[in-house]
């Protein structure tokens, strides 16, 4: 695979973690448990929007065919939508989606920063933007995390099998293939072994502190990145992409 | 508007401590446009009009959050998914505010939240119907945000100091979303044949009910002169509805929009337009609950309420452990 190639696939699989983590969350506008985490998913959700708008635009220019950050959000298929698959699972409860987010939030801080050191100059841009975000983001999930995971015996025992249920999909996050090589070797990207240790001492430490147990890594799922996914995926794709498929070529 | 004037009459007698010397000193900072504080001295029936005004604009801010989440999902576009996201993420600001400027007066906000999950308090009628299409969005920024403006520019000059401040900074953001609906429809009607149907039947929809907003003709209206008095009101209820017609029929056809309405006309004497006969029955039919969404609506509300339920509790019983730890 050539640089180019490489860089281009890596964008669109930030670009699609982003959005579809982002359109989650998007159903959960109004069915938050108070105003206040109203106003914070919302925010979130916008940060990554943001992201998800800035890489596509940015694998539009790379693969030059004058695709744009649309055309890669609402007219590609399930097999090209290359996040992964933590991301496109079900809501659930409050629980299921904060753990979603805050497994994913832990790697993503570390992959991003890793990102701002890289020899691609726009990706090291939208990364060092996106870091400062998910920072907070994560403070945030860890904080609930802490306070579920200690606060009542239902909201513990809850939690718990929340993370026991997600912890199946953050094997994929660290499981390298020849895109996340190439990325590391030709442009000084991440080291996902690296970044798996970073994530492991953070997750522990936060886990601990909300008196959780850390799952076994016993199996774990994968195929997001490869365009391979769970039911769910066609699902949020259809719905998120019905406007732009039934009135083709319209603007709005 | 938001607040629709739903006020019952006959409740707000004045209470025995409160002597005429008190209540004319109380008349005269208000004449003399004097902001009221929370912690000064206020007659009871101001107080508890400004709580019922208050609270029911904040819930018409949660509750209108919905008609506009159901698109958020399917938005057309990024960066309209990121407009419309922004836009209802305000709107649950705006409840936060109105909430606690409400608080100020002397009621929590736990209360006031339990009085919309038992249907005891009202919001404004328009959030009851539904949003159909995406052109749904752009009518709700244009007309409704637009309506509210109407209504909550005066209210930034409100005796009520909290109220006032709280309502600076709504109208910025609610003239954002006037522009973005606008917006939405503009391009619509640039659009290609299907899309400026699909806007022309948001605006049949919307129209009659937006005009319902202001609430009541003034002659039904009983309770508007002592909010007057109190400069709670500026500008009565038909006052304000002529304001939004004169302007909003204009930006209509600009659009290339027809206003639904057969008796619409420009009257050259009185220099604006005349309209219609407003169906009153419907709006007292919404507002007593049978508006095609009010189930739907509250329905939602009370559900996001039980299901966060234990959420909220852990989050006591985290504060209250770490409470203890501190104290140990
Ligand atoms: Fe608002
Ligand atoms: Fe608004």
């Amino acid at each position: 695979m050539s640089n180019d190639a490489a860089v281009l696939a890596y964008t669109l699989r930030l670009a699609d973690n982003a959005l579809i983590l982002a359109q989650c969350m998007v159903e959960l506008v109004t069915a938050e448990p108070e105003l206040e985490e109203e106003l914070a998913n919302a925010n979130f959700a916008l940060d990554y929007i943001g992201q998800a708008r800035m890489l596509y635009t940015y694998a539009g220019e790379l693969e030059g065919k004058g695709r744009s950050e649309d055309d890669f959000a609402f007219m590609r298929d399930e097999h090209e939508f290359a996040n992964l698959l933590l991301l496109e699972q079900p809501n659930g409860h409050f629980g299921d989606a904060l753990v979603r987010q805050f497994l994913f939030d832990a790697f993503y801080v570390h992959l991003l920063d890793a990102i701002t050191r890289c020899s691609d100059e726009r990706l090291r841009e939208i990364a060092a933007r996106a870091v400062k975000e998910v920072r907070y983001h994560l403070r945030h999930c860890s904080q609930w995390l802490v306070r579920l995971g200690d606060g009542t015996e239902l909201s513990h025992n809850r939690v718990q099998t929340s993370l026991d249920y997600a912890w199946r999909y953050t094997g994929e996050m660290f499981a390298g293939d020849e895109i996340d090589q190439a990325i590391n070797a030709d442009i000084d990207g991440p080291d996902l072994e690296a970044i798996h240790g970073l994530w492991r001492k953070d997750v522990e430490s936060v886990v601990a502190e909300a008196t959780l147990s850390l799952p076994d890594d016993s199996w774990m799922a994968s195929g997001g990145k490869q365009g391979r996914h769970t039911e769910q995926l066609g699902f949020l794709l259809a719905e998120m992409q019905y406007l732009q498929r039934s009135f083709p070529g319209a603007t709005w | 508007m938001y607040t629709q004037g739903l006020d019952q009459a006959g409740k707000d007698r004045r209470v025995a401590a409160e002597t005429e010397e008190l209540l004319n000193a109380f008349q005269k900072r208000v004449d003399a446009e004097e902001k009221i504080e929370a912690k000064d001295w206020m007659p009871e029936a101001y107080r508890r009009t400004l709580i019922r005004q208050i609270s029911q604009h904040a819930h018409s801010e949660i509750i209108g959050m919905q008609p506009e989440g159901n698109w958020l999902t399917r938005a057309p576009s990024l960066k309209r998914k990121a407009i419309l996201l922004a836009k209802v993420q305000d709107e649950a600001g705006h409840g936060l505010y109105l909430y606690s400027a409400a608080e100020t007066l002397g009621v929590s906000r736990d209360q006031m939240v339990a009085d919309l999950l038992s249907g005891k308090a009202k919001y404004s009628s328009i959030f009851n119907y539904p949003t159909l299409s995406w052109a749904d969005i752009g009518a709700i920024g244009w007309l409704v945000d637009g309506a509210a403006i109407m209504n909550q520019i005066p209210l930034c000059r409100c005796s009520y100091g909290p109220y006032a401040r709280a309502m600076v900074r709504v109208c910025k953001e609610e003239s954002f979303h006037q522009r973005q609906g606008f917006d939405i429809m503009h391009s619509l009607c640039l659009g290609t044949a299907a899309q400026k149907a699909m806007a022309q039947d948001a605006l049949d929809r919307w129209w009659w009910p937006s005009l319902m907003m202001f609430g009541p003709n003034d002659s039904e209206s009983t309770h508007s002169a002592q909010s007057m008095a109190w400069k709670i009101k500026r500008f009565s209820n038909d006052e304000l509805r002529q304001k939004f017609v004169d302007v909003t029929v204009q930006q209509a056809d600009f659009l290339g929009l027809s206003v639904p309405d057969d008796e619409l006309r420009f009257d050259d004497e009185t220099g604006h337009y005349q309209f219609g006969e407003i169906n009153w029955q419907e709006l007292f039919d919404v507002i007593a609950g049978n508006g095609p969404c009010n189930k739907q609506r509250l329905e939602k509300r009370q559900r996001a309420h039980t299901d966060g339920a234990w959420v909220r509790e852990a989050a006591q019983a985290y504060a209250s452990k770490q409470a203890a730890r501190a104290a140990a």
